[in-house]
């Protein structure tokens, strides 16, 4: 059960219980849905920006733990942020989950996404970890759809 | 000769085995099964995506590669003579495991799903035209329904679907009341990837031909548990994946009556499939070579003949009673688990059990499963339809086949009883 609890973190499984900014924003100036047609994670992405910065940040939809807590855990931290430091989360958070090291060998403080580090040792659970940030880039890059993993 | 001899052997086998069928002994056939993962006994519950090979299929593919290769149908020498031999022999084989009247209604692709486009670019595209139906089920794999609507996009046709219940069951009075005049065609599974369900093919057939109307088979998941006699369903058209049934990837076949191949167009042109090419006119070659263009998956074909051997040497009768007892196992067992639910509960059923759990997606039943050595699939199966109908995005599913233990079963349920430990 060690492996397992490495992968399911107790913030991991607290979270894909109750996940936080999980409702709509009504008037949201940017709106997306994510899918990942592997496993039928579904999700919808609604974005307040104001001046090229996240003023609120929610989502709504289902999928697995991973995928869940991931996007939960995603508003919390791009909430408040500008589209250049969400980019920058958007790697970091890659590069952690996909078990790479950045090119300056040094990685930025995440946070508490550290907690999906585990993730990079089960490469078919990458697509669950990513499919809200996925989202969030295209949402932040102006698209107004449907994107997917695959 | 060759044929008769099989015959006789596979019935005394068969009488001999039945109600004794050995699980243990046959394990030691399939040296995957001896392996670990992630430091358990491997539990391989994943037999519908495709299946593990026996050593007879294994030395089959060695021994062709040492021994035999070669071209086929063209050379003089002795190597191609043996390669064409073995290559033919594999299809008399599946003959005599369909139960077909002749070998030459046996074609070699790639599989099921090629099968299944072959019937839908051929036959489809002659006989179906503007306002034509094609009917097929709500229990379809993907490889079932997608054919079917390239071809009505493309000749202004319409795909009928046949419902079922909240059991999994085809609903056969609807099925009946959606046949008529401007039907063309039924494709129907025989087994059901994402439920189980073992569909009534015989009486569907009887009421499609009472109407004229030819019928497909998608026999990929049915031909791995139960013994098929395509004369005795009286199907036109029968398709299986090779791999699937303890063979090689990338080999599947068509079964189809004479009749109804001698009249379809060739699927694809090259090499063998011809009699004679001059720049003005082709002849086509006679069945079943005019389907089967260029060089063949010889090894593949060889392969699929010696898994075919293989089950019917251990006797398909005596596998279909030894995998019932496991299913109803293996239903009563992971089905009193609390928090679980089992998706596709027909009568009829064969291999497959697909469930859901409460408060826990299937990608992380799969992943917890997975550290317990046990393959299962998670997701829609290649069936989003189904999902749809019962109101789920997916299912975890553990499919069975001959080799599967009520140990792996029990191994089964305590993963499942792990998964509620994390998730609670």
């Amino acid at each position: 059960m060690a492996d397992l609890r490495e992968l399911y973190q107790d913030v991991i499984l607290e979270h894909s219980k109750a996940p936080r900014n999980y409702r709509e924003i009504g008037g949201a100036s940017r709106k997306v849905e994510g899918y990942n047609p592997l496993c039928g994670d579904r999700y919808t992405i609604y974005i307040d920006l104001e001046n090229n910065s996240i003023r609120d940040i929610s989502f709504q939809g289902s999928g697995c733990a991973i995928s869940k807590a991931s996007a939960s855990m995603m508003t919390q931290s791009v909430k408040g942020k500008t589209k250049d430091q969400a980019e920058e989360l958007f790697n970091s958070f890659h590069n952690l989950v996909t078990g790479q090291t950045p090119p300056n060998g040094t990685e930025p403080d995440i946070g508490k996404l550290s907690v999906f580090s585990g993730v990079s040792e089960y490469p078919v659970r990458v697509k669950c970890a990513t499919l809200a940030w996925h989202t969030l880039r295209a949402a932040l890059e102006g698209e107004n759809e449907t994107i997917s993993t695959e | 000769m060759i044929s008769s001899a099989k015959i006789s052997l596979s019935e005394s086998y068969s009488t001999q085995d039945l109600g004794r069928f050995d699980v243990q002994r046959v394990r030691r056939d399939f040296p995957i099964l001896a392996r670990e993962v992630n430091g358990r006994r491997l539990v391989y519950l994943d037999n519908a995506a495709t299946s593990q090979k026996p050593r007879e299929v294994i030395d089959a593919l060695i021994r062709y590669y040492e021994q035999e290769n070669a071209n086929i149908h063209r050379g003089v020498h002795y190597l191609s003579q043996r390669a064409t031999e073995e290559y033919e022999r594999a299809r008399k084989t599946v003959q005599e495991f369909l139960n077909a009247p002749h070998w030459s209604e046996i074609i070699f692709v790639r599989s099921a799903t090629e099968a299944i486009n072959l019937v839908a670019q051929t036959y489809g595209r002659r006989h179906v035209g503007a306002g034509d139906e094609v009917l097929v089920t709500a229990m379809e794999h993907h490889s079932n329904i997608v054919p079917w609507q390239i071809l009505c996009e493309e000749k202004g046709a319409t795909l009928r679907v046949a419902p079922m219940n909240e059991q999994g069951e085809l609903m056969l009075d609807a099925f009946g009341d959606l046949l008529s005049s401007r039907t063309k065609l039924v494709a129907a599974p025989h087994v059901s990837n994402a439920l189980g369900t073992i569909n009534p093919i015989k009486r569907m057939v009887e009421m499609a031909h009472s109407r004229n109307i030819p019928v497909l088979v998608d026999g990929a998941q049915a031909v791995p548990h139960m013994a098929v006699d395509v004369q005795a369903l009286d199907c036109d058209f029968y398709a299986f994946s090779g791999h699937k049934v303890f063979g090689p990837t990338g080999i599947g076949i068509l079964y189809g009556k004479s009749r109804l191949l001698e009249g379809m167009p060739p699927y694809q042109g090259g090499g063998d499939m011809i009699s004679s090419v001059t720049f003005e006119k082709t002849v086509y070659n006679k069945l079943p070579y005019k389907f089967e263009a260029g060089t063949p998956h010889i090894e593949g074909a060889i392969g699929l003949g010696a898994a075919l051997e293989y089950l019917m040497k251990l006797g398909l009768d005596g596998v279909a009673v030894h995998e019932h007892d496991l299913l109803t196992y293996a239903t009563d067992r992971v089905g009193a688990l609390p928090g679980v639910r089992l998706v596709g509960t027909a009568k009829e059923k064969a291999s497959v059990l697909s469930f859901v759990m409460d408060n826990v997606h299937p990608h992380d039943v799969g992943t917890i499963l997975d550290q317990e050595g046990i393959a299962v699939r998670t997701g829609h199966h290649c069936a989003q339809p189904v999902m749809d109908r019962f109101g789920i995005p997916a299912t975890t599913r553990a499919s069975f086949a001959l080799y599967n233990t009520r140990e792996e079963v029990d191994a089964l349920a305590r993963g499942i009883e792990k998964v509620r430990e994390v998730f609670v």
